[in-house]
């Protein structure tokens, strides 16, 4: 019956993107990489889209699909907001993203990572995978570069981060998923969401630190040569 | 920009997957469900992983909740269909407190509610993947069914979801007898789970036990199984046939 498992199941969407929360907010990260096909069609993307003031969606998999459910979630929230009279919570906002993307099970292929703080739960992550599920989680890891980052996860993750800890951590592992995943790339977006409000950040490459077997970037070869001339040219 | 086509035979005659709404395939996936009765109630054991495809994604998913004041659902499947269903159940159980009549839906009632849903899925082609195993006590009666996402549904002294059929079910049709006390059922449960942590490719060692008896229903906090790797077998098995496995 059910044990026929479907042969389709996850296939990979470009990206990587990730929410953390620490004690105090939440941290989105995502790299930069928007691709067709084989193609980067854009390397500076932004994928962490503003739903509330406090709440953001980091986007993978179709930039068509998770623009246009970020678009009505984010008409729907303004909506909701004045209607209620105050802030939407990150909690109705997962729950929007939610129902889109489960009644279009069939046609979608996004996969979203909302984080937000609101005052009655602070900081809080939810992820919404291919399907629909809406997962509440400490941290959620998306797209095709989160592959390479479920180990790093189980060991580096710690409850009650700070702040600095917290986007030190995101901005790492993006940077090794970026590393390995072909479809990911750019540079390191992340937002920070707390009581006091939302911080955007931006690391490029030459920011970052060097994993196994990459350079330091150059201008040129001339200037190496030059630098230690008791090395020449070697075979 | 991802073009992601969707895998279909080139001789499949479903048409378009974006006309009208059929799910095709599930997604983050929970796997098997065992239950069974015993002296006070049911009891009932599932994992708490959330597979997507092969890899072990989501390692704290709760795949049984309690549901009115008499019943225990449990579901393997397509987890985002099983939280549509206990969204629909929550409707029904509302209407059925609104009703403030002093009765309230029991086990077999709910069972039958969800038989209903899922038939008329299947048969319009959109099934909720999921198969489910409702469990409750009412009145003193003990009730313990199931139904797949077809429509297959029954009632049994134990019942298994998934891997569970295959590998739980036998050990429970051998070992399960009338009256079994809270703690052998809790052990023969947990022998259940311990093969399918064996042998089932998605299972994940944390799980959690659910009880339900007249007076309500308690889950037990998530815990993991000790396993054993110390036959001597297993220390050097390609010994007398080296290259094999």
């Amino acid at each position: 019956m059910d044990l026929e498992m479907n042969l389709n199941a996850p296939h990979s969407m470009g990206t990587t993107i990730i929410g953390v929360t620490y004690n105090g907010g939440v941290v989105l990260g995502a790299d930069s990489r928007t691709s067709t096909g084989m193609y980067v069609a854009n390397r500076a993307s932004d994928k962490i889209t503003q739903l509330t003031d406090n709440v953001y969606v980091c986007r993978s998999g179709s930039a068509a699909d998770s623009q246009i459910v970020s678009d009505y979630v984010r008409y729907f929230l303004h909506q909701h907001t004045i209607q209620l009279g105050q802030s939407a919570t990150s909690k109705v906002a997962a729950n929007l993203i939610r129902l889109l993307s489960y009644n279009n099970k069939n046609m979608l292929e996004t996969g979203l990572i909302v984080g937000g703080w609101d005052k009655y739960e602070g900081g809080k992550i939810y992820a919404i995978p291919l399907g629909g599920t809406l997962i509440e989680q400490p941290f959620a890891i998306g797209g095709s570069g989160s592959s390479y980052l479920y180990g790093f996860f189980d060991q580096a993750w710690k409850e009650g981060m700070t702040k600095d800890e917290a986007e030190q951590l995101v901005v790492k592992a993006v940077s090794l998923a970026i590393a390995r995943d072909g479809a990911s790339g750019g540079v390191v977006r992340t937002v920070i969401i707390n009581s006091e409000g939302v911080t955007r950040n931006f690391y490029p490459g030459d920011k970052l630190q060097l994993w196994h077997e990459e350079l330091e970037p150059q201008n040129s070869l001339l200037d190496l040569l030059n630098s230690s001339n008791s090395e020449p040219m070697n075979i | 920009m991802n073009f992601m086509a969707s895998k279909q035979p080139e001789n499949s005659l479903l048409g378009p997957e974006s006309d009208s709404q059929r799910t095709l395939y599930p997604y983050v996936t929970g796997t098997s469900v065992v239950a069974l009765k015993y002296k006070d109630g049911i009891l009932m054991a599932a994992d708490m992983g959330g597979s997507y495809g092969s890899t072990l994604r989501y390692k704290s998913v709760e795949r049984m909740k309690p549901i009115g004041k008499h019943s225990l659902l449990g579901a393997s499947g397509e987890i985002s269909d099983f939280q549509e269903i206990l969204r629909y159940l929550d409707e029904l159980i509302l209407y059925d407190n609104m009703w403030d009549d002093g009765n309230s839906l029991g086990p077999k009632e709910v069972h039958n509610y969800l038989t209903r849903v899922m038939y008329n899925r299947r048969n319009k082609f959109n099934p909720l993947w999921n198969s489910l195993v409702l469990g409750g006590v009412k009145n003193g009666q003990k009730y313990l069914g199931t139904v797949s996402m077809i429509g297959v549904n029954f009632e049994d002294n134990h019942v298994a979801t998934g891997f569970g059929n295959h590998l739980a079910r036998p050990i429970l049709r051998q070992e399960w007898h009338e009256n079994l006390s809270f703690e052998d059922g809790v052990r023969l449960l947990e022998k259940c789970m311990r093969v399918l942590l064996y042998r089932d490719r998605s299972a994940v060692n944390k799980l959690q036990i659910a009880k339900i008896t007249e007076d309500g229903v308690t889950i037990s906090q998530p815990y993991s199984l000790k396993t054993y790797w110390e036959f001597s077998a297993f220390e050097n098995p390609a010994q007398g046939a080296i290259g094999s496995w």
